[in-house]
């Protein structure tokens, strides 16, 4: 073998190691995203743990109680949260869905090419705008407006969350309904037209049928933003740690909750990882949200195929 | 016949109506911080400190913060959501392994801000001990901008014509030499441009840095990465809710604010812009 196919070789050969060597570092890479979402879990998992060492967890899930701080005897439990999250939730959804799927329609099927080319990043900018500035707005603006416009003293309630949190969901709504209505077949509304039906029937008994699964899975991804979202509620709804009376009184979600007290708090005790337990409970439910999403989109694609 | 004509341009004006609303609240939102804000914004509000318990003065530690702390999400999130997206579009194969790093990816981005600032407080702060500071904050704010990096690299790989690859590969060039040469010129500016919305995001984001470093007032710029920092949309938060005397810095938070939403607006402009210049270049 003379010297320089040996050279060739060996170049050969160590560009084939690298190659192995690269591979391997993206292979890293790309398990970093696993490590973080298990190590999410693990982490919020093993610092809730101690917590449970002095409260029981069924007192934890079903008390009507929070009251970490109290000089008699401190209680933990978060059905006061829990219903109040659940409230400010339902109350964005019920304004998002309709206004969401709507729009996501006027763009599929009504707007023009070009007024759509130029509606869809606009629609994208609303998800632009920092949460914190939506928040400010809901002190400042919206809150004196339902304030007046009920004859209450104090416009920070649920209500002025569950506006805020329809113009955080709206977004996602809209986007993601709008691939489902377009990636709905051609053929399914030339068939429906040509047997007489109008665009506004063809919209709503064809199309809409046609991309349900993509837009269920659309506004539970929306309640997955609406129930995760932290400062806007934490500005907005007044957070008053009682069990919430009705839409125009004030609440407290599990997210704010946890900004509220984690920076007052001292670290590693009971009460630190109550707010821990706090954390893996609004972990755990968005997960699932976006578990069940992810399924019924992940059908959905294999339907449309 | 007739009724049906009536009814479709009933149903589509009822649309028309929904998408009204959109852009009403897009306007609002725009419009009451614009005219509010633009009273308060001027060269001393920019370049001064806080100043007399945060009633007078500008907000120029607050953008300093901010600067920062995006730099180090920068630094985290851009080499490493480009290197997974590498690896899920270039290297791996279809299986059990990528349905789970897929699966990790859209979860991650539906994890609520607030879990994530938990988590840093726990790893950053606690177990790394590198103490609430900017690196903390950032590392944090990293991890969250991840997904959304992953997912825009991965689009920009994707319009990379195969035979691009397959040239190269035919050639006798090894996969990274393919990748290096002939994949990655083509899609780091796509890749950049989604990179640059989801920093803009971290940029404006609260709740992670809550409890990782940002600190209600300092009266110096932090000197290494390892001080506390003042943040924009922090110093928003506090002015909002939790200065002694809020109805009198109204004003100075209208001017936060503005200058907040200008922040994010420019950098996603940038982006948006961007983007359709490749588009039209691709198509040429």
């Amino acid at each position: 073998m003379s010297s320089q196919s040996f050279c060739k070789k060996k170049r050969m050969l160590s560009s084939a190691i690298e190659d192995r060597i690269i591979h391997g570092v993206f292979l890293v890479c790309g398990l970093v995203t696993v490590i973080v979402l298990f190590g999410i879990f693990g982490l919020l998992f093993f610092t809730s743990f101690p917590a449970f060492e002095e409260i029981h967890v069924t007192e934890f899930l079903t008390g009507f109680d929070w009251n970490p701080t109290s000089y008699v005897k401190e209680v933990y439990g978060i059905v006061p949260m829990l219903v109040s999250t659940f409230m400010v939730t339902l109350g964005s959804l019920l304004i998002a869905i309709p206004i969401g799927i709507g729009t996501a329609a006027y763009l599929s099927d009504v707007a023009s090419p070009r007024v759509r080319e130029i509606l869809k990043p606009v629609v994208e900018m609303l998800a632009a705008v920092p949460s914190v500035v939506i928040g400010f707005l809901g002190i400042v603006l919206v809150g004196p407006a339902i304030a007046k416009f009920f004859n209450i003293s104090n416009g920070l309630n649920a209500v002025n969350g569950s506006i805020l949190l329809a113009v955080m969901a709206l977004p996602t709504i809209v986007s993601i309904s709008e691939d489902a209505l377009s990636s709905v077949p051609a053929s399914y509304e030339q068939a429906s037209l040509a047997l007489g039906a109008t665009r506004w029937q063809t919209v709503i008994r064809v199309k809409l049928p046609a991309a349900l699964s993509g837009v269920i899975a659309a506004c539970m991804l929306g309640m997955g933003r609406a129930i995760g979202e932290t400062m806007t509620v934490l500005m907005a709804t007044g957070c008053a740690p009682a069990m919430p009376k009705s839409f125009l009184g004030p609440v407290r979600t599990l997210t704010s909750s946890i900004a509220i007290e984690l920076g007052e708090v001292a670290y590693n005790t009971t009460h630190y990882y109550a707010l821990f337990a706090l954390g893996l409970v609004l972990f755990v439910i968005t997960f699932i949200i976006n578990m069940i999403s992810d399924i019924i989109l992940h059908r959905y694609e294999k339907v449309s195929r | 016949m007739k009724k049906n004509k009536i009814q479709e341009i009933l149903g589509f004006n009822i649309l028309r109506l929904c998408t009204g609303f959109v852009l009403l609240f897009l306007i609002i939102i725009f419009w009451d911080i614009a005219t509010k804000g633009i009273g308060s914004v001027n060269w001393e509000f920019l370049t001064a400190a806080p100043s007399k318990g945060m009633t007078e003065g500008g907000i120029f530690p607050a953008i300093v913060g901010t600067f920062l702390v995006t730099v180090i999400t920068a630094v985290l999130a851009i080499p490493l959501g480009m290197a997974c997206a590498i690896y899920l579009n270039e290297y791996a194969k279809d299986g059990t392994l990528i349905r789970l790093i897929r699966m990790s990816i859209r979860n991650l981005s539906g994890v609520p801000s607030i879990v994530y600032g938990l988590f840093g407080v726990v790893l950053f702060v606690q177990l790394i001990k590198i103490d609430t500071s900017i690196l903390a904050a950032g590392l944090t704010l990293g991890l969250m901008t991840l997904p959304w990096t992953i997912t825009a690299s991965e689009e920009a790989l994707k319009s990379v014509p195969k035979s691009y690859r397959e040239g190269s590969l035919a050639l006798g060039a090894t996969k990274w030499q393919t990748i290096r040469t002939n994949v990655l010129p083509y899609s780091i500016p796509g890749m950049l441009t989604g990179t640059i919305l989801g920093l803009a995001r971290a940029a404006g984001e609260t709740a992670p840095i809550l409890f990782t470093g940002a600190a209600f007032f300092l009266p110096f710029l932090p000197k290494s990465l390892s001080d506390q920092f003042m943040a924009l949309p922090y110093h928003l938060y506090i002015m909002s809710t939790q200065h002694h005397d809020i109805a009198r810095v109204r004003p100075l938070a209208y001017g936060t604010a503005l200058v907040l939403v200008s922040l994010v607006f420019c950098m996603n402009f940038i982006a948006i812009v961007l983007r359709y210049k490749l588009r039209k270049v691709r198509l040429e």
